[in-house]
């Protein structure tokens, strides 16, 4: 089976639309199917499947998230989580069923400025996302560096299983912290960090390319 | 009376009836914007930047299943000969809204509930045909923020000036000239957005207009596509 790869723009035609559900970012006149954003497209015999080169994080449930807590007020932390919506984390979350607003004090554990790592336990269409950090693991970001990426190169970023983002971290001996949300935390050496650094920045400028990892690899080895 | 159209059938910059300006198109041009392109259209030089989809302020615009959009048309006190002033004109107000209305239509708004799509239109140089040289930047601006769009907009003129159809009209064109329809186009949808008429056309001549301004925009949708083209795909595989 081969598998055909098209560059495609908004409003392209890329062959008939399958039966049940629509690819992601496509759309149908007809028997028609259309893209809606700029992209690659991979059609196998009959299944398509897009991939987007731009646009918007749109939350989805169980995302793993890196935010910045904006404000806070007697209940919730305000997050910015790179996207359109502001997320909330309630307190209760992090001090407990015992929460009283007289007792506790939100500041005491994330000020404003603090960036922590989520997981967005709800959101839908009519409400904002709503974020825990109950799970080991999340919490606060106390030390490495903060890059942002574009929301739709996350996936190329992690690569096949995980493959990507492993040949980063163990050649330049950092370890990165992915939040589906496009924000990136880098940790380890300053010499590692600044390599990490570039190879982030190559697969933004570089994502729709298939022989990525080869020129990750090279850029890797050649060091700072 | 100014003669448009030479006995050779030439216009005054030395065009054809049928003939464009050069139009040059450069996405992702400002980089605070979520989406931005330049277009040079003839003389006309405009900047496009697209913000959002974002949080809506003030909060009463805002409406709950989904998005809407906000559009400012802006022409630079340096952009036409004599200064003009930077308050929005009501030309300016305008064009603000049909190019807004323009690109409504091409945009699912549904996905983006409760949120505001901004766009910033700047015009640093004008010519004739600005707000169809808008449209393009805008649809350029759009694709390269990543919003869902069912199908780019490129936007053309045309026109009659000494009793001729003619495409694609200059600030001279327009100002001299008998009448003036600019058309925005969805290029793969085979559809209109945009529709303006000003001056007396006959039948005849009105669907002779269309078709030479559908053409132009046509000729105009392959620039777009080549700029696009060139910021996403230009470093190919060796």
């Amino acid at each position: 089976m081969t598998i055909t790869r098209y560059k495609v723009l908004p409003g392209d035609y890329i062959g008939e639309a399958p039966p049940g559900p629509l690819p992601t970012n496509t759309y149908k006149i007809g028997n028609k199917l259309y893209t809606l954003k700029i992209g690659l497209a991979e059609v196998e015999d009959k299944e398509v499947k897009f991939i987007p080169l731009a646009g918007p994080y749109i939350p989805r449930i169980n995302d793993f998230v890196v935010g910045t807590v904006v404000d806070l007020n007697a209940f919730t932390w305000d997050v910015d989580i790179n996207s359109l919506y502001m997320a909330h984390l309630p307190s209760q979350d992090v001090f407990g069923r015992n929460f009283s607003p007289t007792s506790h004090s939100l500041s005491e554990q994330f000020k404003v400025g603090d960036m922590l790592t989520a997981k967005i336990i709800a959101y839908d269409r009519t409400r904002d996302p709503l974020l825990t950090v109950r799970e080991p693991g999340l919490g606060k970001v106390l030390r490495g560096e903060p890059v942002v990426l574009s929301p739709s190169k996350i996936p190329r970023l992690i690569g096949k299983k995980g493959s990507m983002a492993k040949i980063i971290e163990s050649k330049s001996k950092t370890k990165l912290i992915i939040g589906q949300n496009g924000v990136i935390i880098v940790q380890g050496p300053p010499d590692g960090i600044v390599l990490a650094i570039k190879a982030i920045h190559l697969i933004e400028e570089k994502a729709h390319v298939p022989s990525l990892t080869s020129m990750i690899n090279e850029l890797l080895s050649k060091g700072v | 009376m100014i003669k448009l159209i030479d006995e050779n059938g030439l216009r005054l910059d030395g065009r054809r009836f049928d003939e464009l300006r050069p139009v040059k198109i450069e996405v992702g041009v400002i980089k605070n914007a979520n989406g931005s392109a330049y277009i040079e259209h003839g003389k006309n030089k405009i900047v496009a930047a697209v913000y959002g989809p974002r949080e809506v302020h003030p909060k009463h615009l805002l409406i709950p299943d989904r998005a809407i959009v906000r559009c400012r048309y802006h022409m630079s006190p340096f952009s036409t000969e004599e200064r003009k002033p930077p308050q929005p004109t009501r030309r300016e107000i305008e064009i603000s809204l049909v190019l807004r209305r323009a690109m409504e239509c091409v945009l699912f708004l549904e996905e983006y509930p409760r949120s505001i799509i901004d766009v910033y239109v700047e015009v640093l140089q004008s010519d004739g045909g600005s707000r169809c040289a808008s449209i393009t930047a805008i649809s350029a601006a759009l694709a390269d923020s990543g919003i869902s769009m069912k199908d780019l907009i490129v936007g053309c003129a045309s026109g009659k000036a000494d009793g001729q159809i003619i495409l694609d009209l200059s600030d001279i064109e327009d100002k001299e000239g008998e009448g003036d329809m600019p058309v925005a186009y969805m290029p793969n949808l085979d559809k209109i957005t945009l529709l303006q008429f000003d001056g007396i056309f006959s039948e005849e001549e009105f669907k002779k207009a269309l078709d030479l301004a559908i053409m132009g925009n046509k000729k105009i949708y392959e620039v777009l596509r080549k700029a696009l083209m060139e910021k996403y795909f230009k470093t190919e595989e060796k």
